[in-house]
């Protein structure tokens, strides 16, 4: 497709074309110019990113820098109350994923190992049981129950609580501050405390783990003398934020793509091993983890197009996995798609680094869920799904579902 | 065909290990990419989606 579209003046994020589908401004200015001019809110004419092979390229070059402290990295949407940043933030002590090499790949070398395949395959029976479980509690409920509150989000909270070694009994207070902390649209004060709120408890709880180490990543990291309590915590910060976000989501709005696909879903139920085909796919399609940004250290050419040094450019996974150059009729759900080469994971050093986690605990609760509940469905209408448009992870809100008891 | 991996540019994600678990796998330590089969005989669909998923370009396959 050809044609010229409006540059766009700020992040399109309407979603105008239904729950699961990019804005629509974002899918024609994909189709039209794949690498386009942005006018950020602040004035900058930055650049937006949305065709997979350019996607692809802007991830995997490290001249586009993932550092927030040698020049401003402009945001693309508005924040009621936000200061218009003039200068570059500070770099926070272990945040890897706002580094560049050398400092990433010392931090990230430290972690890999926990998160490698095989031992993903070690935890896979662990995994399976804390789903099972979280399933035989809803079983017990009367339903209309809300999926994300008994099931999206316990699961793979619980996981990373356990394999980090947080207290999960401390969980109530840092989901709420994880979940202040991803709302977009809110003062600057509210989420700094969150932040601070999170901060200060994985502080002392590092702390705690350098003078007792247990079994677990924390007290594993804690181990090395090199790190400061304040890079400790930072990585703490990542991993527990990561942990609980990106995976809740993609159980809750994947569920709510599947009960809105009734076809894919009885095909899913028909033959449960297509369950890790089906979680392939449904990363595609949903993408949960979609606007990432980066910074130009020189001039870069993409595209055709020229992105000049020190221009704040933004990606959208959500578009790029979504484009018709790289997938068949890319907007349809369809779990027999071998979808090789999605981009949900992020491309380049930054690539999830609990990805293969998040595929067991995907695999484990969608089986689950299909095989205990055969009669789920919805116990709204679906378009009054409250939908995390405000969040900087997709998602929904809440998914109230129902089903029928075997009497 | 030859493989070859840079360990150096490895970040440890794995999708070589879980897609073509016959020719790579991880380092326990670090996560990073071991060679298993350099010259793999069978199964060159699966090495390259592997190739083709590295996500930091750490693998190479020399086809000659």
């Amino acid at each position: 497709m050809s044609g010229t579209v409006p540059i766009p003046h700020g992040l399109p994020m309407e979603r105008d074309a239904g729950p699961f589908a990019p804005p629509s401004e974002i899918t024609r200015l994909r189709d039209a110019r794949p690498v386009s001019p942005l006018v950020f809110p602040d004035g900058h004419q930055g650049w937006f990113v949305t065709g997979y092979d350019a996607v692809r390229q802007v991830m995997a070059d490290t001249r586009f820098s993932s550092r927030q402290d040698i020049g401003v990295l402009h945001v693309p949407y508005e924040t009621p109350g936000m200061p218009v940043a003039t200068e570059p933030s500070p770099q926070i002590p272990g945040l890897f994923i706002a580094m560049d090499p050398p400092d990433h790949t010392r931090l990230r070398r430290m972690l890999t190992g926990a998160f490698t395949v095989k031992r993903m395959k070690q935890l896979e029976e662990h995994i399976i049981d804390v789903a099972e479980r979280r399933l035989d509690e809803m079983a017990r409920m009367t339903p209309p129950v809300d999926l994300v509150e008994e099931f999206a989000l316990p699961v793979p909270s619980l996981v990373i609580c356990e394999m980090l070694g947080v207290p999960y009994a401390d969980r109530a207070t840092f989901q709420v501050n994880s979940a202040k902390f991803l709302v977009k649209d809110q003062p600057l004060e509210e989420k700094m405390a969150a932040y601070g709120a999170m901060t200060t408890y994985l502080a002392e709880l590092v702390v705690r783990k350098r003078a007792e180490p247990g079994d677990d990543i924390l007290s594993d990291l804690a181990r090395h003398d090199e790190l400061s309590v304040e890079e400790l915590t930072g990585i703490a910060f990542l991993l527990l934020l990561a942990g609980h976000e990106t995976t809740a989501n993609m159980l809750g709005l994947g569920t709510f793509a599947l009960l809105e696909h009734p076809e894919q879903l009885a095909e899913l139920r028909a033959n449960p091993d297509l369950v890790p085909d089906a979680v392939e796919e449904l990363l595609r399609f949903l993408s949960v983890a979609d606007i990432f940004y980066r910074y130009a250290t020189d001039d870069i050419e993409i595209g055709g197009e020229t992105i000049a040094k020190g221009s704040t450019v933004v990606v959208s996974l959500l578009a790029a996995n979504r484009d018709p150059e790289r997938f068949d009729n890319p907007d349809a759900l369809d779990i027999r798609r071998e979808a090789r080469g999605r981009l949900a994971f992020g491309h380049g050093i930054h690539t999830c680094l609990g990805q293969q986690l998040a595929r067991i605990e995907m695999r484990a609760g969608f089986a689950g869920l299909l095989r205990r509940f055969p009669t789920l469905e919805l116990a709204i209408p679906a378009e009054e799904v409250r939908l995390r448009t405000d969040m900087n992870i997709y998602g929904v809100h809440e998914l109230p579902v129902t089903w029928t008891t075997a009497s | 065909m030859r493989i070859s991996v840079d360990r150096e540019r490895c970040i440890g994600a794995g999708m070589c290990a879980l897609l073509a678990p016959a020719i790579f796998d991880q380092d326990y330590d670090d996560g990073r990419v071991r060679l298993l089969d350099p010259r793999p005989q069978q199964d060159h669909s699966a090495l390259r989606e592997a190739l083709d998923a590295c996500p930091s370009g750490a693998l190479h396959l020399d086809e000659s």
